[in-house]
């Protein structure tokens, strides 16, 4: 699914003193099985944007189109409809935790789209597989027992189980120790390459997005900064800091080490790359 | 969406009455209420009426904002009129059906409307121009007065601004949980009372649950820094009366003298009677 972001701009609580322009004319075409990242500042306006892109804010001025149609033209039905189809993560998705048991909770957005109990079934032990844990072990047990990473993956299982075909998340890794967030962001990686789905994803992490993403949306104070691919983004590293953002420390490495080799290549924004890179320069 | 409920709301300027010490302001506002009560004719409320719209410029609140306060009341208002304008015995002015209209109803009627009227005007000026964390601490210099409550006055007021405190982080989460719930395909607008009663389970369990871990949380971060209750605390900001404080005192002073003068009027305004 390909979603457009036309002319798009929102205001909170407009006509009160605590009026605040939150999205200022956005224009960003997402295409259909990419992998996007969006990056910005405490309150550039990330998590307002993505709640446009599924109907849960309604714009100020401007529209959001999904495979072409305008989506805040239809009913509240179709709306619904829409939701299963692009599914959002929140952050700290483990606080939206309901039900009795991990099965019934990740059963909630299949039955609200009214699929047969075997469909639902089927689902649930397929999205808890593929958030990686035990079916078998956890489906039974209450969600508030697991462990923090465990409630945030039984969270994510939750939307993936609508089989969304855009599936947006807001800061997944928010609050996870290293290696739970390197375990989810695989697996969100692997749904992006095995299933083809549409995955944007916000971050705080330049080395997350940079080395995951096929384009980085960058936002601040309500506007689009940048909306290209890695490389070309973060040679941008003026600007980036002074909107109060940074590159991965290892482009910083390179950027440092190009002053005593001046062959080596400066877009650089993985370990892997990195290493590769210097080596060669040094074998010359 | 929940954002928008404002009642109990306030709303900053900067105006004079919105500097002024909370104390002031409550004391102010019951000797309006008191005073509310003590008028017995149109010439009063007509002196009312000039104090509310003179506090309402001075306060520069928009005048729709304070208006809004008084929606959610129709339905009372529309009955103590009603019930005050038809049950009251007297000269007959009109008749509708079996229910008769008398003079005197009309003039009971007119007045309850007002009354509570000026009632929620002016407690909502009140609100509007302090914040709810002064509120706290005025009234906590208050109940130091009453027997019996001044022993708790610290931690009721405590209480009070906790409770005041979390309403709109109780808010935001409330929106969040059901926007990430709508995002799950939970539908909260169709459907019958049992249906959308059942709906609200998904809302209220992460909401509670919420609730109790911020409880706990505030709790150990308020251990954590020594807290005791009441006891031998001092403040940080020292309630302090100012010449702007003294004034308003001469004001209210002046207000309580006319309105009492306006109730020694004989000449009636608009009734005979």
């Amino acid at each position: 699914m390909s979603v457009e972001i036309r002319n798009l701009s929102h205001i909170y609580s407009k006509g009160s003193p605590f009026e605040f322009q939150a999205l200022n004319n956005i224009n960003v075409t997402i295409e259909d099985g990419s992998f996007i990242g969006i990056i910005g500042h405490t309150g550039s306006g990330k998590s307002t944007l993505i709640q446009h892109l599924n109907g849960l804010l309604t714009p100020t001025s401007g529209t959001v189109l999904v495979d072409g149609e305008d989506i805040f033209n239809k009913k509240k039905s179709e709306m619904i409809q829409l939701r299963h189809r692009i599914g959002l993560v929140f952050q700290y998705p483990e606080h939206q935790l309901f039900e009795e048991t991990v099965q019934k909770d990740v059963a909630f957005g299949p039955k609200n789209q009214g699929l047969s109990e075997e469909d639902v079934n089927n689902r649930v032990r397929q999205s808890i597989k593929m958030v990686g844990l035990n079916y078998d072990e956890v489906k039974d047990k209450s969600p508030f027992e697991l462990s923090g990473g465990q409630m945030r993956r039984i969270a994510i299982a939750g939307v993936l189980a609508m089989e969304p075909s855009v599936l947006i998340l807001d800061e997944p890794t928010a609050g996870l120790d290293p290696r739970g967030r390197e375990e989810i962001l695989a697996q969100i990686k692997s749904l992006h390459t095995q299933k083809k789905m549409t995955v944007i994803l916000v971050s705080h992490s330049m080395e997350d997005i940079g080395r995951l993403v096929e384009k980085i949306l960058v936002m601040n104070a309500g506007e689009v900064v940048f909306y290209d691919s890695p490389n070309r983004v973060f040679t941008e590293i003026e600007t980036l800091e002074s909107i109060g953002l940074a590159v991965p420390e290892v482009t910083y490495l390179m950027k440092r080490l190009k002053t005593k080799y001046p062959e080596i290549r400066e877009d650089i924004f993985t370990v892997e790359a990195a290493k590769d890179e210097i080596l060669k320069v040094i074998r010359g | 969406m929940l954002k928008d409920v404002t009642i109990g709301q306030f709303y900053p300027t900067g105006s004079v009455i919105h500097k002024l010490d909370p104390r002031t302001k409550l004391l102010f506002t019951t000797a309006y209420i008191v005073m509310l009560f003590c008028i017995n004719n149109l010439w009063g409320y007509l002196a009312t009426f000039l104090v509310l719209v003179v506090v309402t410029l001075i306060s520069k609140i928009p005048v729709g904002y304070i208006i809004r306060g008084i929606k959610g009341l129709v339905l009372i208002i529309l009955l103590t009129v009603t019930l005050n304008l038809f049950m009251t015995p007297g000269n007959v002015i009109a008749s509708l059906g079996p229910f008769n209209i008398t003079l005197e109803g009309l003039k009971i009627a007119t007045f309850m409307a007002l009354r509570l009227i000026f009632l929620i005007v002016g407690t909502s000026i009140m609100t509007l121009t302090t914040s709810p964390l002064d509120l706290t601490d005025g009234m906590e210099w208050c109940m130091r007065f009453i027997p019996f409550v001044r022993r708790y006055a610290h931690e009721l007021s405590m209480m009070m601004s906790i409770a005041l405190r979390f309403i709109p982080t109780l808010m935001e989460e409330t929106d969040r949980i059901m926007k990430a719930q709508k995002a799950r395909g939970a539908n909260f607008e169709t459907g019958n009372i049992i249906s959308r009663a059942k709906n609200l389970i998904p809302i209220l369990i992460p909401l509670f649950i919420s609730a109790f871990r911020r409880a706990d949380e505030l709790a150990t971060a308020m251990e954590a820094r020594c807290y005791r209750g009441g006891e031998n605390r001092t403040r940080m900001n020292q309630l302090i009366f100012e010449n702007r404080d003294r004034v308003s005192f001469v004001l209210m002073f002046m207000m309580i003298g006319g309105l009492i003068l306006t109730t020694m009027i004989k000449m009636p305004l608009i009734f005979p009677i």
